[in-house]
C-alpha cells in the first residue's frame, strides 16, 4: 500500500509541475504581447502609418518602412515560391526515395538550420558586392528568398504527402501525362498547404532583422526601384530601441509589428477555412 | 506524341535543376563565406584565432575565445531552462491535456513563434534587464538575461518537434505499460519518453542551433563587452553578436576576421544540423 501511495504521489507532483510549465509558457507569451501592445497601441494613429519618419525616426511615422517591408517580402516570395514548390514536386512526384532525394533532403535540412546572420554575411558578399547589386531591395529579397526556401519546401511536401494516390491514378487512367497530372490534379489539391508555406515565409520575412541590415541597408527614404536601399519595420524598431532614439516610437513600431504578424496569421487561417469549405 | 514526350522530359530536367537549388545555395554560402574568412585564419594561425583572448581589430588582434565562451554560456543557460520547460509543454500537449487547455497552449506557442526576435530583445531590455539589475546586481545586461530570453525563443522549436515524436509512437506502447499496472506518469517517464528519445534529442539540438544563431535580440540584452565573462551577471559577446555589431563599419582584415568567425559558427551549426538530421532519420526508420 505504501508503494502504491508513493506512485500516485509522484504522479501528482509531476502533474502539478507540468501544469506549471504550461501555464508559465502561456503567461510569458501574454506578458510580452500585452506589455508591447499596452505601451504601443496609444502611439498608433493613421498619421503614424502614413507619415514617413522624420529626424531619424524621432518624429513622423513609419510609412517608408512599411513600404520597405512589403517590397522585400514580395521579392522574397516571388523567388522562393517557384523554387520551393518545384523542389517539393520533384521530390514527391518525380523521384523515388534514393540517393538523389536523400542528398537534396539533407541540403534542405542543413539550409533550414543556417542562422540568419550567416545568410546576411552571404548576401552581403554575394549579392551586394560580388554581383554588384548594392544594398537594395533586390539583394535583400534574394537573400531572404534563400532563407525562407526550406519553409516553403517542407509545407508543400506536407501537402503533397496528404494527397491520396488515387487522385494521380485517375488522371493517369484518363491518359494524362505526368506534368498534366501534377498541374491539374496534384497542385490544386495541394494549394492550401502551399499557401500555408507562403504565409510562414511572409511572417519570417517581416520579422527578420540581421539579413536586412546586412543586405538591404537601412535607408529611411521611400524606395524608387528594385535597386533602392530600404529599411524594414523590424530594422526600424531595432535601430529606434538600440540607439535610444525614441522609446515611444519604438513601442509604436513594435506594436505595429506584432499586429501585422497576427493579422497575417488570422487572415491566412480564415482563407484556409473558406477554401476547405468550398471544396467539400 | 513526339513533342509531348520531349516536353515531359524537358520539364523533368527543369524540376531536377530546381530541386538542387537548396544544395546550390548551401554550396554558394560555404564557398563565399569560407573564401572571405579562411585567408585570415591562415594569416594569423588557427590557434591564435580560436584561442586568442584579445579582440582588438584596430591593433590587428583577432582572438575569438571570449565570443566562443560567451556563445557557449548563453546557449547552455537557455537549454537549462528551455529543455525542461519545452519537454513539459510537449507532454502537456499530447498526454494530459483537457482539450481547451491544449488549444490555449497551442495558440500561445504559435504566437511565441511569430513574435519577431527584436521584440524579444526589446522586452528583455525594458523588463528583464532592470529586474536583474535591481535584484541581483551587475549591469543587468548579462548572460543571465540573454539566457532567459533565448530559452523562451527556443521553446516553440523544442515543443513542436518533441510533441511530433511523442505523437508518432505506436499506441500499443502506452496500452502495454497500462496493462502492466503502470501509472500514467510512469508510462510517460519510463516508456514514452525513452521511446521518443531520438526525436526529443533532435528537437534539443535544433533548439541549440537556434540559440547559437540568434543575433539581434542578443545584441540588445547581452551588453556586448569583449572580455572573458566570469559570472552569469557579467556582460558578454557571442560569435553572432560580434558579427552583427561590427559588420556595419568593418573593412580589410577586420571584415575578414568577422567572416572567419562566421566560418566557425557555420561549422558548429552544420555539425549540429547533421546530427539532428541523422537522429530524426533513425526515428523514421
Amino acid at each position: 500500500m505504501k508503494i502504491e501511495r508513493g506512485r500516485y504521489l509522484t504522479q501528482n507532483i509531476a502533474k502539478i509541475l507540468i501544469w506549471m510549465a504550461a501555464l508559465s509558457t502561456m503567461a510569458v507569451m501574454a506578458l510580452i504581447v500585452f506589455q508591447v501592445l499596452w505601451e504601443g497601441l496609444p502611439v498608433l494613429s493613421l498619421s503614424f502609418f502614413l507619415d514617413s519618419p522624420r529626424s531619424m525616426g524621432r518624429e513622423g511615422g513609419i510609412f517608408s518602412t512599411i513600404i520597405g517591408t512589403f517590397a522585400l517580402t514580395i521579392v522574397a516570395i516571388l523567388f522562393a515560391t517557384p523554387l520551393g514548390v518545384g523542389t517539393a514536386i520533384f521530390l514527391w512526384e518525380y523521384t523515388r526515395e534514393g540517393r538523389i532525394s536523400r542528398t537534396i533532403r539533407f541540403g534542405i535540412g542543413c539550409l533550414a538550420g543556417v542562422p540568419s546572420i550567416i545568410f546576411g554575411l552571404f548576401g552581403f558578399v554575394f549579392f551586394v558586392i560580388y554581383l554588384n547589386m548594392g544594398w537594395s531591395i533586390l539583394s535583400g529579397g534574394l537573400t531572404m528568398a534563400a532563407l525562407i526556401l526550406p519553409t516553403i519546401i517542407s509545407a508543400t511536401e506536407e501537402a503533397l504527402k496528404a494527397i491520396p494516390y488515387s487522385f494521380r491514378e485517375v488522371s493517369y487512367s484518363l491518359g494524362g501525362t505526368k506534368w498534366q497530372t501534377v498541374t491539374r490534379a496534384v497542385i490544386p489539391s495541394a494549394l492550401p498547404g502551399i499557401f500555408t508555406g507562403i504565409i510562414l515565409g511572409i511572417c519570417r520575412s517581416i520579422e527578420e532583422t540581421a539579413v536586412v541590415i546586412l543586405t538591404a541597408g537601412s535607408s529611411l527614404l521611400i524606395p524608387t526601384s528594385l535597386f533602392s536601399p530600404v529599411r524594414t519595420m523590424s530594422v526600424h524598431f531595432y535601430i529606434l530601441a538600440r540607439e535610444g532614439i525614441s522609446m515611444e516610437m519604438a513601442y509604436g513600431t513594435g506594436a505595429a509589428l506584432i499586429l501585422l504578424v497576427l493579422v497575417v496569421n488570422i487572415v491566412a487561417n480564415f482563407l484556409l477555412h473558406r477554401y476547405a469549405r468550398k471544396k467539400t | 506524341m513526339e513533342i509531348k514526350e520531349i516536353k515531359e522530359r524537358f520539364i523533368e530536367k527543369i524540376l531536377l535543376l530546381i530541386a538542387f537549388s537548396s544544395i546550390t545555395i548551401l554550396a554558394l554560402i560555404t564557398f563565399f563565406i569560407f573564401g572571405e574568412g579562411l585567408p585570415l585564419i591562415w594569416k594569423i594561425g588557427p590557434k591564435a584565432f580560436l584561442l586568442g583572448e584579445r579582440w582588438v581589430p584596430s591593433q590587428g588582434e583577432f582572438g575569438i575565445l571570449p565570443m566562443i565562451v560567451g556563445s557557449f554560456w548563453v546557449t547552455f543557460g537557455s537549454l537549462l531552462l528551455g529543455i525542461p520547460l519545452g519537454l513539459a509543454c510537449a507532454i502537456f500537449l499530447c498526454e494530459w491535456t483537457p482539450p481547451w487547455a491544449g488549444m490555449i497552449l497551442r495558440s500561445a506557442i504559435q504566437v511565441l513563434a511569430g513574435i519577431p526576435s527584436v521584440v524579444y530583445g526589446f522586452w528583455g531590455l525594458v523588463v528583464l534587464v532592470p529586474l536583474i539589475r535591481n535584484f541581483l546586481g551587475g549591469p543587468g545586461l548579462s548572460i543571465l538575461s540573454g539566457s532567459l530570453i533565448l530559452s523562451i525563443m527556443i521553446l516553440p522549436t523544442i515543443i513542436s518537434i518533441s510533441e511530433d515524436s511523442l505523437k508518432a509512437l505506436p499506441p500499443n506502447y502506452k496500452a502495454g505499460a497500462f496493462a502492466l499496472g503502470a501509472t500514467h506518469w510512469q508510462t510517460i517517464w519510463r516508456v514514452l519518453i525513452p521511446a521518443a528519445r531520438s526525436g526529443i534529442v533532435a528537437s534539443i539540438i535544433l533548439g541549440m542551433g537556434r540559440a547559437l544563431g540568434e543575433t539581434m535580440a542578443m545584441i540588445m540584452i547581452l551588453g556586448n563587452a569583449v572580455k572573458m565573462p566570469s559570472s552569469i551577471l557579467d556582460s558578454a559577446r557571442t560569435l553572432t553578436t560580434n558579427i552583427g555589431i561590427e559588420m556595419g563599419y568593418a573593412s580589410g582584415d577586420h571584415r575578414q576576421a568577422l567572416f572567419a568567425a562566421g566560418v566557425i559558427l557555420f561549422l558548429i551549426i552544420m555539425l549540429l544540423n547533421s546530427l539532428a538530421i541523422v537522429l530524426s532519420r533513425r526515428r523514421a526508420g
